[in-house]
């Protein structure tokens, strides 16, 4: 069943919060990954594959670079979910 | 009817011999270059490539030090180490990318300074380079074709980096190490759990073919570019993969290992590894890329001898190591600590 909005969100929040160490309420869908959540290249690849193993969304390398804000990850992800 | 009849066994042996690491040696060259050294020559900090690798220190061969004079270094603590002289020794395989001749292949020389005239060959598989020496050299040595093989994985990467792309001037050292696989009593060398993926051979790459140098007045040199990100995913998840899989052809779990040697590729991917695979605490795990760098074919021997050296592993301890990097290419297997 595809995941709404809301629960994208909530997860990514958790799968950032485990890889900066960030408070999950802090993980809001206007964020900067980099300016506002410290997180650098490596640590967004870990996001990705850890949404990918939680939403059964493909999100390819190149896609990766493109998400600049939570918001973006959130789109990506209820649009190209299995 | 002939009287003479062939022997169906031509020559062969029977095989079935054991296999086991009998010396290990690491070389790492005098001169040490810091981060700030680095960042003379690119725009970034000490405190950016220490948090996105962990490497604080890397060692830099001479301008005249060859990968042929760094290989007879490390070749001869190796056997040393084995309790061996180089006589002792059959087959000599040279991992390498940095032997910076077309042809012909450094292992001939190597074999040659130690006063050798056996088979002697270089491997091309990058950071995997190693780790498919020991493959190769433990099935030779079961099969009977050899009884001490000489595995050497040695790299001159600053001559063939480009010291202001700031996003690889960083990551690579130079240096060498080198192992003897021996005829053993008992097995002491799993299988090799190994494979490519070449659709992404240009993940990792020179950047310019040697014909393009030839007919482009515009290239200089070609130097080795990376894709950080897709090297990341590939090694963490991947790769991680692989390094189970040859856990469980050795037999063992996680839980059985004394020391997890990865290839020295970033310290976030070594992390991430350990994360992935699950490796409990108990288990040593090499971090010798904060003073070494990457290495590429020589991480892994660098790693491990010098963690014998300095008494954070001993002999007979099992060890998980898993080579990983250009081509693609992958090997890893469980060897016990000579």
């Amino acid at each position: 069943m595809a995941h709404t909005e809301q629960e994208i969100l909530d997860g990514l929040a958790e799968i950032v919060a485990e890889e900066t160490g960030v408070d999950t309420a802090e993980v809001t869908a206007d964020k900067s990954f980099t300016d506002d959540l410290d997180v650098d290249s490596l640590s967004m690849m870990t996001i990705a594959v850890s949404a990918e193993e939680k939403f059964g969304a493909k999100i390819p390398d190149e896609e990766v670079k493109n998400l600049k804000t939570v918001g973006d990850a959130v789109t990506y992800i209820k649009n190209n979910q299995a | 009817m002939s009287m003479v009849t062939l022997s169906p066994g031509l020559g062969t042996t029977t095989g079935g011999f054991h296999s086991r690491i009998s010396g290990i040696a690491g070389y790492r060259p005098e001169r040490v270059v810091t981060n700030d050294e680095v960042c003379e020559q690119i725009d970034s900090t000490d405190e950016w490539i220490r948090e996105r690798t962990g490497i604080r220190t890397r060692h830099r061969a001479a301008p005249d030090e060859s990968v042929v004079d760094m290989s007879e270094v490390v070749a001869r603590r190796a056997i040393d180490h084995a309790g061996l002289t180089p006589s002792d020794i059959d087959v000599v395989l040279l991992a390498t990318v940095t032997h910076p001749y077309q042809t012909p292949a450094a292992a001939p020389e190597v074999a040659h300074r130690l006063g050798l005239t056996c088979m002697a060959i270089d491997i091309s598989a990058a950071c995997a380079g190693y780790c498919h020496g020991i493959g190769l050299a433990s099935d030779m040595v079961r099969a009977g074709s050899a009884v001490n093989v000489l595995v050497i994985g040695v790299e001159k990467l600053s001559d063939f980096t480009d010291p202001t792309d700031r996003t690889i001037a960083f990551i690579f050292g130079d240096g060498a190490g080198a192992a003897v696989v021996s005829r053993s009593e008992t097995p002491q060398i799993s299988p090799t759990v190994w494979g490519s993926a070449g659709d992404q051979h240009r993940v990792i790459s020179q950047d310019d073919s040697w014909v393009d140098v030839r007919h482009n007045p515009d290239i200089v040199f070609p130097t080795i570019k990376m894709q950080g990100q897709t090297v990341f995913r590939w090694a963490v998840w991947s790769v991680a993969k692989h390094a189970q899989e040859t856990l469980d052809r050795a037999g063992i779990t996680a839980g059985d290992l004394d020391v997890f040697v990865p290839h020295q590729a970033n310290l976030r991917i070594v992390d991430s590894m350990v994360k992935t695979l699950g490796i409990p605490d108990h288990v040593t795990v090499a971090r010798d890329i904060v003073t070494t760098g990457n290495t590429s074919a020589a991480s892994i021997p660098l790693a491990m001898s010098r963690m014998l050296e300095e008494g954070e592993i001993a002999s007979g301890d099992l060890a998980l190591q898993i080579g990983f990097g250009a081509g693609l290419a992958y090997a890893g297997q469980v060897v016990v600590v000579p």
